[in-house]
Parts: C-alpha cells; sequence; structure tokens
C-alpha cells in the first residue's frame, strides 16, 4: 500500500501531465481536471479494487464512470500511471488519430475506458446499469462515477437519482465534483441549486462529505467511509469539495481555466510549483 | 403467380413479446427494461418468467438508456422497451453517445411505430425514427412485417452483437409469414417474382405490398414484391437484381420519404444503377388522430397508392 507521500508525489506529476496536454494541443480542460487529481489518485491507487488487466465486462473487480467527460485529463494521466496504458501515450492527447480523444470513449479502444461520456449527465444511469448486472452476477464489487456539481443540471442525473434509491442500488458510490463552477461563472450565478445535500438526502441516498477535497488523507477517509455506507440498502454520494485549477495558483479562486490551455509562460510558472515526481512522460 | 392469404391477424408487438418470452427461457444473459408500458408492449410474458431479469425504469426514457449500456458491462443483453417516439427522438443522445458511440449491445425494441398507432396523434406517431436511428453509426435497423417475423426478429437480434433499432406496431395485421421462421438481419426476403415493376416494402406495408400486387396483376402488371425487414444494413444485392430485371422500382415504408427506406434505395440506385423510383411514404408530415386504416388512407399508405404509385413509375421507364 503506497504511503501519503507516494501518494501525493503521484499527485503532482498527474498535475504536470495535465498541464503538459493541454498546452501542447492548446485546448482542453485544465481546471476541473486538477481540482479532482487527488480524488483520482485516491480511487485508482486506493479505494478500488481492480483486477491487473482490462476487459470490458469488469467482473471481479470495482468499476468506475467519468460523466463529466471534459475532465479527461485527469482520467488519462491517472489511467496511464496506474498501468493501463503507456505513460507515453499521454503525448497524443487530443491528436487526430488519439485514442485518447477530447472526451473519453470506448471507440478508440482504450484500455480503462468501459464508456463515453462528454455529453453531460449520462454517466449515473450507466453506473446504475453496471451496479445492477454485478448484483445480478453475484459480484459483490462496487461501482464509483464522478459527476460534475453544474452537470447536475441535466435532468437525467435526477431520473437516475430518483431510481437509484427507489431500487436500493446500495452497490454505487456517485461522488460530485463541488467546486462550484462551470463554463459561464458560479453554479450559484448560473443556476443555483440549493443545498445538493438536502436534495440527495430527499431522494433517500446516503451522503458522505469530504470538506477537503484537495487533501489526499481527507479523500482517502472520505471514500473508506463511503465504501463502508454501501451494501445497506442505500445508494451512496460523495459530495467532494474541490478547487478547481489546484495547485497552480494563478488556476485557483476563478473559473477562467474551465476549458482554456496554458501558454508558454504559463505552462514553465505552473510547472515550477509543481517539480517532477515520477518522470515527465 | 404467388400468392399470400392469412387466417389470423395479430398485433406485431405481440410476435415482440413472444419471442422475448421464449429468449427469457433460452438466453440467461437477457434482460428486459420498460419505461412503464409493460402491456403495450406485450413484456408481461417475460416478466412473469424472469422477475430477477426485468427493469421496471418508470416514465424515464434517458434514464432507461443509460441503464441499459450500463447493463450491458458485466455481459447482459438488454432489451428495452417503450413506443418508437419515446425509443429515439426523445432519448436520441443518449442513444448516440451512450450507446451508438460507445458500442453497447443493447437492442431498442419500439413498438407503436408510425401512424397506425391512431387516435393517440401525432405527439405519439413518430414518422421519423427510421431516419434518426439509421444515421447513427454502427446501429442496425430492422422493422418487421408480421407477427411470425417480430417474434423471430426478436430472438435472432439477441445473437447479434452490436445495437439494434427494432420497431414494430400497435394494430392487428395479417401473419403471413412463416411460424417459427429463421430471421437473418440484412438478407431480404422476395415474396412474388415479377418482371415489370419492382416493390420494396419494410414493415406493415409489406403486406399492403402483397395486396397491390394481385390488383397490378389483374390488371395485366408482373410486379415483384420484396420484403425489407433490414433497413440498415441495406441488401443492395437484392434491390440491384430486381431492377435489373424490371426497370423501376417502388418503395413503401409508414415512415417520412425523408431519412426512410426510399432514400437508402434511392442512394444503392443512384450510385450503382439509375433507376425509376416512386416513393409509398409520408409526405413531410406529422400524423393526427384517426383510426389506422383512415390514416394510411389519408396519407396514402395503403396498397390502392402503391397500385397508383406502380402505375406512375412505369411510364417513367
Amino acid at each position: 500500500m503506497p504511503n501519503t507521500q507516494q501518494l501525493e508525489d503521484l499527485t503532482t506529476q498527474v498535475r504536470r501531465d495535465i498541464l503538459r496536454m493541454v498546452h501542447k494541443v492548446n485546448s482542453g480542460h485544465p481546471g476541473g481536471s486538477l481540482g479532482c487529481a487527488e480524488f483520482f489518485v485516491a480511487l485508482y491507487s486506493e479505494i478500488m479494487d481492480r483486477k491487473d488487466h482490462f476487459d470490458m465486462d469488469g467482473i471481479g473487480e470495482d468499476l468506475f464512470f467519468l460523466s463529466n467527460g471534459h475532465i479527461s485529463p485527469v482520467y488519462y494521466s491517472v489511467l496511464a500511471r496506474t498501468g493501463y496504458f503507456s505513460v507515453d501515450e499521454l503525448n497524443t492527447f487530443r491528436l487526430i488519430n488519439s485514442r485518447l480523444q477530447g472526451h473519453p470513449t470506448t471507440h478508440e479502444g482504450l484500455e480503462g475506458i468501459r464508456i463515453a461520456s462528454g455529453s453531460l449527465g449520462q454517466g449515473m444511469s450507466v453506473a446504475l446499469g453496471a451496479a445492477q448486472a454485478k448484483k445480478l452476477n453475484g459480484d459483490n464489487h462496487l461501482v464509483y462515477s464522478l459527476h460534475g456539481d453544474g452537470e447536475l443540471q441535466e435532468g437525467q442525473n435526477w431520473e437516475a437519482i430518483m431510481y437509484a434509491s427507489a431500487k436500493k442500488v446500495d452497490n454505487l458510490i456517485a461522488t460530485v465534483d463541488l467546486n462550484g463552477k462551470q463554463i459561464d461563472g458560479a453554479t450559484d450565478d448560473v443556476l443555483p441549486m440549493g443545498s445538493i445535500k438536502a436534495k440527495f438526502e430527499a431522494f433517500g441516498w446516503t451522503v458522505i462529505e469530504i470538506e477537503e477535497g484537495n487533501n489526499i488523507e481527507a479523500v482517502l477517509k472520505g471514500m473508506a467511509e463511503a465504501k463502508a455506507e454501501t451494501g445497506k440498502g442505500k445508494p451512496v454520494c460523495v459530495l467532494l469539495t474541490t478547487m478547481m485549477g489546484n495547485g497552480i495558483d494563478f488556476m485557483m479562486h476563478t473559473h477562467a481555466w474551465h476549458g482554456k490551455a496554458p501558454n508558454d509562460d504559463q505552462l514553465a510558472i505552473g510547472l515550477a510549483q509543481n517539480p517532477e515526481t515520477l518522470g515527465d512522460y | 403467380m404467388k400468392t399470400y392469404t392469412y387466417t389470423e391477424k395479430k398485433d406485431t408487438r405481440s410476435g415482440f413479446g413472444a419471442g422475448l418470452a421464449e429468449l427469457g427461457r433460452t438466453n440467461p444473459n437477457v434482460v428486459a427494461l420498460c419505461a412503464d408500458l409493460i402491456g403495450s408492449l406485450k413484456m408481461d410474458q417475460f416478466i412473469k418468467e424472469n422477475p430477477e431479469r426485468f427493469f421496471q425504469i418508470g416514465i424515464a426514457e434517458a434514464n432507461m438508456m443509460g441503464i441499459a449500456a450500463g447493463l450491458t458491462i458485466g455481459g447482459k443483453i438488454p432489451f428495452t422497451g417503450t413506443f418508437a417516439n419515446f425509443s429515439t427522438g426523445r432519448v436520441y443522445d443518449q442513444i448516440r453517445q451512450s450507446i451508438a458511440y460507445s458500442d453497447k449491445n443493447v437492442k431498442i425494441c419500439a413498438s407503436h411505430a408510425g401512424l397506425t398507432l391512431g387516435e393517440d396523434g401525432a405527439t405519439h406517431q413518430i414518422l421519423e425514427d427510421i431516419g434518426l436511428m439509421k444515421m447513427l453509426p454502427g446501429m442496425t435497423v430492422i422493422n418487421t412485417c408480421d407477427y411470425n417475423q417480430t417474434k423471430a426478429a426478436t430472438i435472432a437480434i439477441a445473437e447479434h452483437n452490436g445495437p439494434v433499432y427494432l420497431r414494430f406496431g400497435r394494430p392487428a395485421v395479417p401473419i403471413f409469414t412463416p411460424e417459427n421462421q429463421k430471421f437473418e438481419i440484412g438478407k431480404a426476403i422476395k415474396l412474388t417474382e415479377g418482371n415489370d415493376v419492382t416493390i420494396v416494402a419494410t414493415g406493415h406495408l409489406v403486406w399492403e405490398a402483397l395486396e397491390a400486387s394481385k390488383v397490378l396483376h389483374e390488371k395485366g402488371i408482373s410486379a415483384e414484391v420484396i420484403n425489407i425487414h433490414t433497413i440498415k444494413p441495406l441488401d443492395e444485392k437484392a434491390i440491384l437484381d430486381s431492377v435489373s430485371k424490371t426497370g423501376c422500382i417502388v418503395t413503401a415504408e409508414e415512415h417520412n420519404f425523408l431519412g426512410g427506406l426510399g432514400e437508402s434505395v434511392a442512394r444503392v440506385l443512384a450510385q450503382q444503377k439509375p433507376t425509376p423510383q416512386e416513393f409509398v411514404a409520408t409526405n413531410d408530415t406529422f400524423g393526427e388522430s384517426g383510426t389506422p386504416a383512415q390514416l394510411m388512407e389519408k396519407y396514402g399508405l395503403n396498397s390502392a397508392s402503391i397500385v397508383e404509385k406502380a402505375q406512375t413509375v412505369l411510364k417513367r421507364k
């Protein structure tokens, strides 16, 4: 089991990967990716029980579905750095003929990806189906999913949230990235959603809050708590409070870096704030 | 001339229900989902025999398509059931991203397609679904003509690995294809031999095409009727072979002429063998309330329309 320092080193390297990937092609979504770096590292390094090879059905292991597919940089970086494909392939992000499409897809056969996402609001339904398939198969492993907070404005989520508790899908841990921001600004300005916690609870979910979503130990602790709540007849929601752009000072406290790449100077500053740990791709 | 008769009429949706029930007995991976229309989709028998493999989703079609996609991860073969309108137009992006682009083995089974849904009117009568579905890369599109063929197609698509759109309807229509037939996806069936005009029909219009061929025969016109149950992939060879002989063609479908079977046939002919073609289809319009027979007459989708179009196209040879 890796220690905290090793996980933090991996997180720092993932931040470098994210910056370098979006900088190279001058496109992509660094803000939300950086905010979720600790979550992805915790999930793939510690939390999930994963087989040592990838197959689409994923029977006998935990599964993860990314619903807010635009944070593909963090997903690709962590998948590569936890052994799904070569880190060299991160060089091909968003290039023509690449398996690392702008938004994740199964279409190109990239190991680790089980569903296309990008058009928002669809991932929870997919995760529910996969969770119910696990029950049919007598597979006691869990299904994890990640959703943006702005993404909850898509109505399909609420169909899924209603269904999950009604059908007692208690082998699902759906995490919402509460960074409070979306493309047009603060979620509270674009479309205030009130208490997301109260909404999930009203829909019959168990809610676990991780207030320091960019603290690896807090994430590990919160996710372990969430895991302990599975199998009790209710779906589990994790509300993960994160900072968009975390780890790069000028990308924090703003929504400006939702879908914008750093220029050469900005890249240099960002990389200087995150010294190489495991080696760049 | 080979003629077809029938002793019984039955709805094609009941053929789906019977096929699904049989799959429930023979294929443990088949699961079914429904968005609050069990009775309309005739899914009762499957549910009775396999309650643990049935998912009542409620009135939430978008969620149903996503759950179906997820169920394939773990090896299940999900069959979704709702009306054609709610199976396609309402959930197009869910099908596009989570099923078609993700190449998931989901069978989208759609009842009450077209005008013959009848009295409920245009909100429920989709005439655009074949176009919507055939435009999705990798999607197989099937529109069956009677109870027996719908049952056979339902069973066959479980063996096909990939997304399928299976379209059928509400009213009782003549059963004229064999019981326990083997259904081959993408293989057209020649029903009558003829030399003067080819009639390529799909779904409920296949029987109307056979009726039309009898009338044409009495007028001394020999029609070759082809049942093209699979619109994608299209059996191009069957069409080209037939028009090589007849030199003209009528396509017939319960769908808008924009985006339907007729346009698929026209593309093949334009590229490989330009041939005069007439379309029996709706003319870029919504439907309305009425009995199925009244609607088929008003919108020009019955055997009389096929006869008329056949006579028109013959003059263009």
